[in-house]
Formats: C-alpha cells, structure tokens, sequence
C-alpha cells in the first residue's frame, strides 16, 4: 500500500481550523514542531493518525491535516493501540496532558508503555488543569495554591518520567516547551524509534500556572540549569560548558571540569540505549540540572511484532483457512 | 459395545438428569459427555451448567456443589428443563443442595462411599439421609462408586490415588449411559484425543466408564432401562454448541463475509470471558485480541481498531457494561461501527455473577450521558447467539452506529444443537467504506435511505478528516456549538438508528396470531416461555400466541399491530419490569400485565403456565 512518499512542508499539515488556544500558550510551539517534524519522518499523511483525550492539549487533532480523532478523557493511548493494531503501518500519535495521561488515564499510561507499541506519545504537562480552568494536577507542587487547592496542594507529584520508567518505557524524552528546534529533532528521533516513545514536554500555561518551569527554561538561565543530553556525548552544561555529571558512589553528582580535577574525560558519556534504566531514572530525578533531550531509547521488541510473529505461527501451524473449516471440524454429527 | 438388555424398557419422550457433585468432581465433563452423546443419537438436548463463582471451594461444602443439567428428547426441547428425573449426587452436599428438584417418585444415584461423617457434617446433615428414611419418596440407587473405581483401576499401572478417585465421575457417567441406552463409544474416542500422551488415562478412564456401565447392567437395584429415540429434527449436520462459542463463531462468520478483519478490545468479566477464550484461538483467521487493563481500554481500543477500519467489537457483563458508557457514547457520536455484547448477569453492582438476569435492558438502552441512542438487539437461544451475533456486525457496518447485543448467563453457558450454518448461505454484509478518493468528502455526509455516514479509513489518500465527541457541524464534522446544529443533529442520530426498522424483520408470533393474551418475552427466555406456551396450546388454550422479540432497539415496525391483535398482553423477564416499559412508553392502548423472577434462575414451566391460565380465568 506504501505509495512513493511525498514531499511536504509545515504547511502541508495544518488543517483549516483557526487555532484556539490561549496566546502565548507552548501549545502552538508543540503543535509548529510537528508539523516541521513531519515532512521529515517519510510518511505520507494519509497513513498519519494523531489520538488525544481530553484537555486543552487534547484539541490538537483538529489543527492537524491528517486523520485524527478528538477521544474521551484519559483514554487517548487506549484508542491509539487499537489504531495500531488494527493497522501497524500507520504512524500514529497520542497527544496527552499531565491530567489525562496521569490522573484519569493513568492505567493506560502505564499499560501501554509496559507493552511497547510503536506509537509516539506528547505529554503536555503544565503541572496544571487548564481546561477546567485552574486546578491542581498530579503532577502540581505540594503548596501550589490552585483554585482546588487554595491553602496550598497537599497531593505530592508524580514525575511523569519516573512513572514511565517504573512501567517500563524503552522511550523516555524531554524537552522545554520554549525550544522549538530541540523539539522538532525529538518528535523525527520518536517517530524513527520502534516502540512507545514518550516525549514530556514541560509546557507552559500562561493563565493558570505561568512560569511554573521558568527557573529551567528561560533564556537566561537554560544553559546553566538544563542539560540536554545526547547518546553518546559526554554529559556537560553550562553557558562555559564547564558543568557535567559524575557518578560518586550511588548518586549523580555535578562537578566544575577543571576543578578539583576533573578533565572532561571524567564526565559520564550518556548511553540512552542501556538496557538497565538505574542510571536513566537518576537522570530523570534530577531537578538541578533538568535533564533534557532523549534520556532512554533502549530498542526492544514491540507488542505489535510479538502479536505478528505469533499469528504467522498459528497460521503455519493451522489447518483452517475459512469458517466453514472451523464449523465442520471435530464432533459434528448428521442428521438425516 | 453389544448390549443384552434383559430388564424391561420404558420409551420416554425426554428425560432431565442432574450430575451434582463437588467443584473439584468433574461434573462438567460428566454432563457434557452424556449430552454430546446423546446428540449424535439423533436427541435434541438442551443444558445448563451450574456452579459456584468459587474456584474450588472446601471440599464437601454446600457452596461448593457444581451441577450440570441435560435435558435430552425424542422431542423438541427448549430448555435444560426444570425439575429432573434423575439425579446423580457423588457426595452429600450435593444431595442436599438438589433434592428439591427431583421429581417425587423419581431416581437419585448416590456414591455411598462419600456420605462419611465428616462429609456429612459438612453438608450439614445431622443424620444420615440414606438412613433415616427421608429419601423414602424416591428411588434410590446406592452405589459404592469410590471403592468399585478403586477396585477396578487396582492394577493399572502408572496412576496415583488421587487419579483414580478423580475418575470415579466416570462410573457414574458409565451407570447412566447404560440405564439410557447409550454408547461409550464417543466418550472412549474422547479420552483418546484428550489423554493422547497419557496412555495410562485412557486405560483408566476406559476401564471406569465400562466398569460402570457394566454394574448397571448386572444390578438388580436398577428396576429397567429407559429408551429415548431420536428427535425428529430438520436434516443437516449439526454440532453441540454453547452460546458464547455461537457468539464468538458468528462474529467470525461476519468479519468473512464482509472481507474485514476482527479485533476484540476485552476485558475478562464472567460469563463473558469465554467469548475472548473462543476468539484469541482463532489467529489464523487472522482475528486480532487485546486483553486490555480495563473495561474502559477494552472498548476504547475497538473504537480505535474501528477508527483504523477493522470490525471491531468489546465483550462484557454487568458492571462492565456500566464502565462502558462513555465510550459507547463517543462511539455513537462519531459515528463508527462497534459491536458490544453484554452477557447479562445477576445485579445490581457485583451481584450474582454465575447466575443469570435480564436487568441491563434499560442500561442498554439509555445508560449513556446525554441523548445517546443505539441499535439493541438479544440473542435468545444458545445456537441463535451465532446468528445474533451476525446480525450484529452486519447492522453496525451497514448503519455506522454501534449494536447492543444481549445475551444471558443461561444461554451463554447452556448449549444445544446447531446446525451448522456455512458462511455462504448468510446474507451479504456491505458497509460504508470509502475505498479511494472522493472529491470534497465530508465525514458527516450519509447515506440518504439510511443516513448511514460515509467511512474514511486512516490510509486512504485524500480523506483525512477529524472526529471526536464534541459537537459536530451536520456536513463539514468540524466543532461545532451551533444552537440549531445540536439539535438537528441529536434528532438525525435518533433517526439512524428508528430508521433501522425498515431493515429488519417483521416481528413474529407463535401458536396464535390474535387471541386473548399475547405472551412477550426477548432473550434468553425463549425456551421456557416458548415451551409453557406450546404445553398451554397442546392442552387446548389454543387462544394464546407468544411473540419473543429479538431486535429491541428500534422495535420492529408491526409492534403496535401485533399487539393490538390481542386482549391482554403479559411481558415475562427476569427483571423487575424493563421491556414492559419500553413498550408501554411506546405503544398506548394495551393491557400489559407483567410476569417477574428476579432468582438468578430461569423461568419454570409450571409457574409460567400457571400465571398464563390465571390471567385467562
């Protein structure tokens, strides 16, 4: 069915709905970074499939030029395995907030990462409710006053990238939502990988929780307190690249290179592709620096592949080709 | 196997016989083996399992009593039947939880051997019953199963004690088949296909089976033997089925006769489970299964496998139905084929889930926020749940709405003969598919007899379009929070899904076309409300018809009509009252008494017919 893939631009992929959300929301970052990401995945749009719930995220379907489907709250990634399975050829996306993929959804969040289809998930999380206009989320600070919350939250967080581990994703990215290039690379790098890829954007909302990630994202203060890492390179951030990550017995420690000793060859190089995800989850803990970019990508066997090797099997080894096979096989009897 | 047969033989028409003993004891495979025989003898059979929602519950306890029902005959049969003739009890709880339906007069097996004290005292007798005469209104058959099992596996080799107590349900089956005049030949053919790798089992349970049949022939204790001959019943090749197997095997039917692949989104529930067992076997007609983390995930993945272009169903009971709703709303809002079945159960909430009721009609109906309407239909009969089943693919392909389908604990897990229906003589399924390119699509365009809207699958070039459950404009499907809008789109949802009347059939009644009571039932009733009526009719009240409905949303167009050809109207359900008030919200005019059970268990014949003379006197 795979036609010659056609060339496309961002513009390809925006559908004529006028964009509705709030100005100086990250969400149109996102939603701009896909569609620069696609054009380069070399999938023609027909075979492009975006899934959301329920949020204000979850409006991003209507905005893309492809198939889509706007789903029920928190059941996006339900929705999408079943578009998956029922057709492994599509590349199909989730678009989740941290409500709807951590509170209402927060079974199939984790169910589908532990089965690892080959779908990409964008997480929106703005440590917020913005749709229903202003409450507290599972991923909201203890104290945050919220209009649910007005004497201060008293529900510690989920981080969304230490559940996902915990439940066992091979695919674990993050990125600041002020960050387009950085982005779109992630988005091409998730489509690319083959498994549940789980990108979490830190996305700000400008009218119910604004600046809640600035003291990591902002202009100033992003080379100093966010590392971005990459497979392969050593582990270093700072504006003077001078800051980088060592392990001191069983915790990650930053040190100054060219203090105390340490020569850049001491600074961990980043293995995204280790099975064991100790060293991923200690990234993922960290607060300073926010550790950005892929953090796991560790390519394993996919559900889908499990699913399609056992039905070649089964078919191999089975004597039925039609019902009528099935029907008249073993205790039927004639009556006359 | 020769048979001299010198005691005297009675012909009967039909016979119930209850195996009764502990969940551990293998009564299923006893009943199962006697029905399956006794239906390739030409018998029409009807059963019913019976058991305890407990594993395995403490030995000998009375909750932990598993039963299994067969009614067999040289007539028509409808229903596993109510009280039996024959009861086979391999222990005292057994005994004591079914004395009450055996008919006074009639026959009990006993395996002696377990009526010890400590059994006893578990089933809560204070005396022993074999001794104190509180049996004397029966005929019963002593039988020392465990020891003459024991005796006659003593020196086949290779087989621990517990392998040979277990294979003394065996000589009771044995007993039976001989007191019935059946063979042991299917059973043997049985063990040799079950036990293929262990030589030993079959030589055990071989040597059981014909060690029991052969007691019966020598034992004085055994009065005579009984003949049922074949039933007469339309030509064909048939096979045993149970309900959710029919269930499972008509969705495999339609997903080939419509050219679509099958995908079950399921979540295990009893007594829906077995519909995802019988399913996921079938790989090689490429069916694809998720067993999903939840209700919820089981229905939403079919709305996504359906989105994607398969023939998508979720399967539940109960409590799932309720998890469900919100989905089937989604799925009735954007407007994409689904099938759901619900195997209905005791409620409310976990109620009775090995038991059977019929109170999710309304559930079915109206349990979704907002107004959200969907084809209803019920299968009625365990081999009927195949072309149900059926009917509902085809109808949610065809009208691009999703299909309720009800079953029942009682025909899910009863079975009966089915004659087998090739995937060539059901009637063709067409469906909405948008295959290539059409200029301006708009997901929202219908079909203008059905108003069935036109499917666009991911893949197709050209068609990308959006859905979701909020609102959408009539034509374009983009959000829409028009006033005007809403309505007419609410009210074209609605009239999708009455205008299905115009494809389905005329609603039928039985035994009388007007008269002076209409008999109503839907579901899973059909045996017992169809077998009451026939005896009312043979026994001349030849002035009562019986109409069973089978399509319940939209109601067939001939409803009114029908009804109104009668004096009074009694709806029987095993509810409080749910279908009365489908059609009496619908239809004005009519008489409607009610007839309720609301047991876990299945109408009687005596108490139907004795309801039915009681409105006609």
């Amino acid at each position: 069915m795979e036609a010659a893939v056609k060339e496309y631009t961002y513009k390809d992929f925006a559908s004529d709905q006028e964009v509705r959300w709030c100005p100086g929301c990250d969400d149109y970052v996102i939603l701009r970074s896909v569609q620069k990401a696609l054009p380069e995945i070399g999938v023609n749009k027909e075979n492009i499939v975006f899934i959301s719930g329920i949020g204000c995220s979850s409006r991003f379907p209507y905005y893309m030029e492809t198939y889509g489907m706007h789903g029920i709250h928190g059941r996006a990634t339900a929705i999408a395995s079943g578009v998956k399975l029922a057709n492994p050829t599509l590349s199909v996306w989730v678009i989740t907030g941290d409500g709807d993929s951590l509170a209402i959804g927060g079974n199939h969040f984790i169910h589908v990462l532990r089965r690892n289809l080959d779908l990409n998930i964008i997480l929106f999380n703005n440590e917020i409710y913005g749709l229903t206009k202003g409450q507290f989320s599972p991923t909201s600070l203890v104290g945050q006053k919220t209009k649910s919350s007005p004497y201060g939250n008293t529900q510690p967080p989920f981080s969304a990238g230490e559940l996902a581990l915990g439940a066992q994703a091979r695919f674990f990215a993050r990125i600041g939502g002020n960050t387009p290039k950085e982005m779109t690379e992630i988005f091409i790098a998730s489509e690319k990988y083959k498994g549940t890829a789980l990108v979490e954007v830190l996305q700000n909302c400008p009218i119910f929780n604004d600046g809640c990630f600035t003291k990591y994202t902002d202009k100033a203060v992003r080379e100093d307190r966010q590392l971005f890492v990459e497979h392969g390179k050593p582990m270093i951030f700072g504006k003077e690249r001078d800051k980088g990550l060592i392990l001191n017995g069983l915790k990650l420690e930053v040190v100054t290179i060219g203090e105390n000793g340490v020569e850049e060859s001491d600074i961990l190089i980043h293995n995204a592709k280790e099975q064991d995800p100790t060293l991923h989850q200690m990234l993922v803990r960290m607060e300073y620096p926010m550790v950005t970019g892929i953090i796991r990508g560790f390519e394993d066997v996919t559900f889908e592949e499990r699913e399609e090797a056992l039905t070649a099997q089964v078919k191999a080894n089975s004597a039925f080709r039609k019902t009528n096979d099935l029907f008249f096989s073993g205790d039927i009897y004639e009556i006359t | 196997m020769e048979t001299k047969v010198e005691t005297p033989q009675e012909v009967l028409e039909a016979v119930i016989i209850r195996f009764v003993g502990d969940s551990g004891d293998g009564m299923q495979l006893t009943g199962t083996q006697f029905s399956d025989t006794s239906a390739m003898f030409g018998n029409d059979v009807a059963t019913f399992p019976n058991y305890p929602a407990e594993i395995r519950a403490p030995q000998g306890s009375l909750y932990g009593v598993s039963g299994y029902q067969v009614h067999i005959g040289s007539v028509e049969i409808s229903t596993p039947g109510d009280e039996v003739d024959l009861l086979v009890a391999m222990n005292p709880a057994g005994l004591k939880t079914n004395l009450h339906s055996v008919k006074p007069g009639h026959t009990i097996i006993v395996d002696t051997d377990s009526f010890s004290k400590k059994n006893l005292e578990k089933a809560l007798y204070e005396a022993n019953p074999l001794e104190d005469n509180s049996l004397e209104n029966y005929r019963v058959i002593e039988v020392a199963m465990t020891s003459l099992t024991k005796e006659t596996l003593k020196d086949v080799q290779g087989l621990d004690n517990k392998a040979i107590t277990r294979s003394k349900n065996m000589f009771a089956l044995g007993m039976v088949y001989w007191m019935y005049h059946r063979s042991t030949e299917h059973t043997i053919e049985f063990f040799q296909k079950k036990f293929k790798t262990k030589p030993e089992l079959i030589e055990a349970n071989t040597k059981v089976l014909n060690a029991g049949y052969y007691f019966a022939e020598t034992l004085e204790l055994i009065p005579n033997s009984y003949t049922i001959s074949p039933a007469k019943m339309e030509a064909g090749t048939y096979r045993i089925i149970m309900g959710n197997t029919a269930t499972a095997w008509g969705f495999l039917a339609a997903a080939e006769k419509s050219g679509m692949e099958l995908f079950l989104g399921s979540y295990p529930i009893t007594p829906a489970s077995d519909i995802l067992h019988e399913l996921v076997k079938h790989k090689h007609f490429g069916v694809k299964t998720l067993q999903a983390e939840d209700e919820i995930a089981g229905i939403t993945s079919a709305i996504g496998a359906s989105f994607a272009g398969d023939l998508a169903l979720t399967t539940t009971s109960g409590p799932g139905l309720a998890l469900k709703g919100e989905a089937l709303g989604l799925a009735m809002m954007i407007e994409l084929p689904l099938v759901v079945v619900n195997v209905q159960r005791g409620g409310p909430s976990t109620g009775l889930p090995t038991k059977t009721e019929q109170s999710d009609l309304l559930q079915a109906m109206y349990g979704r926020n907002g107004e959200s309407p969907v084809i209803v239909i019920a299968a009625s009969t365990p081999a009927n749940c195949f072309n149900y089943a059926y009917e509902a693919a085809k109808l949610t392909l065809e009208h691009m709405t999703p299909v309720l389908l009800l079953s029942d604990g009682y025909i899910a897990s009863g079975s009966a003969p089915w004659k087998i229906q090739s995937v060539d003589e059901m009637p063709e399924i067409k469906n909405m598919r948008l295959k290539k390119f059409k200029e301006n699509y708009h997901p929202y365009e219908r079909d203008k007899d059905s108003l069935a809207r036109f499917w666009a699958v991911p893949g197709t070039p050209g068609l990308e379009h959006r859905v979701g459950g909020l609102e959408k404009d009539k034509v374009t499907g983009n959000v829409s929070y028009m006033p005007e809008n809403h309505e007419y789109m609410t009210r074209i949802r609605a009239e999708k899904v009455k205008r299905v009347q115009n494809y389905i059939p005329d609603q039928e009644t039985e035994f009388a076309d007007s008269g002076d009571l209409l008999v109503v039932g839907w579901g899973g009733t059909y045996g017992s409300l169809h077998s009451a009526v026939k005896h009312l009719n043979e026994e001349g009240f030849t002035n009562i018809g019986f109409a069973h409905f089978h399509h319940l949303n939209p109601l067939p167009k001939n409803t009114d009509a029908l009804l109104k050809r009668f004096k009074k109207i009694v709806v029987c359900e095993l509810n409080t009252g749910q279908f009365i008030k489908v059609l009496a919200s619908n239809f004005s005019g009519h008489e409607f008494l009610q007839f309720n059970k609301i047991q876990g268990l299945p109408f009687a014949n005596n108490e139907l017919k004795e309801k039915f003379k009681q409105i006609l006197s």
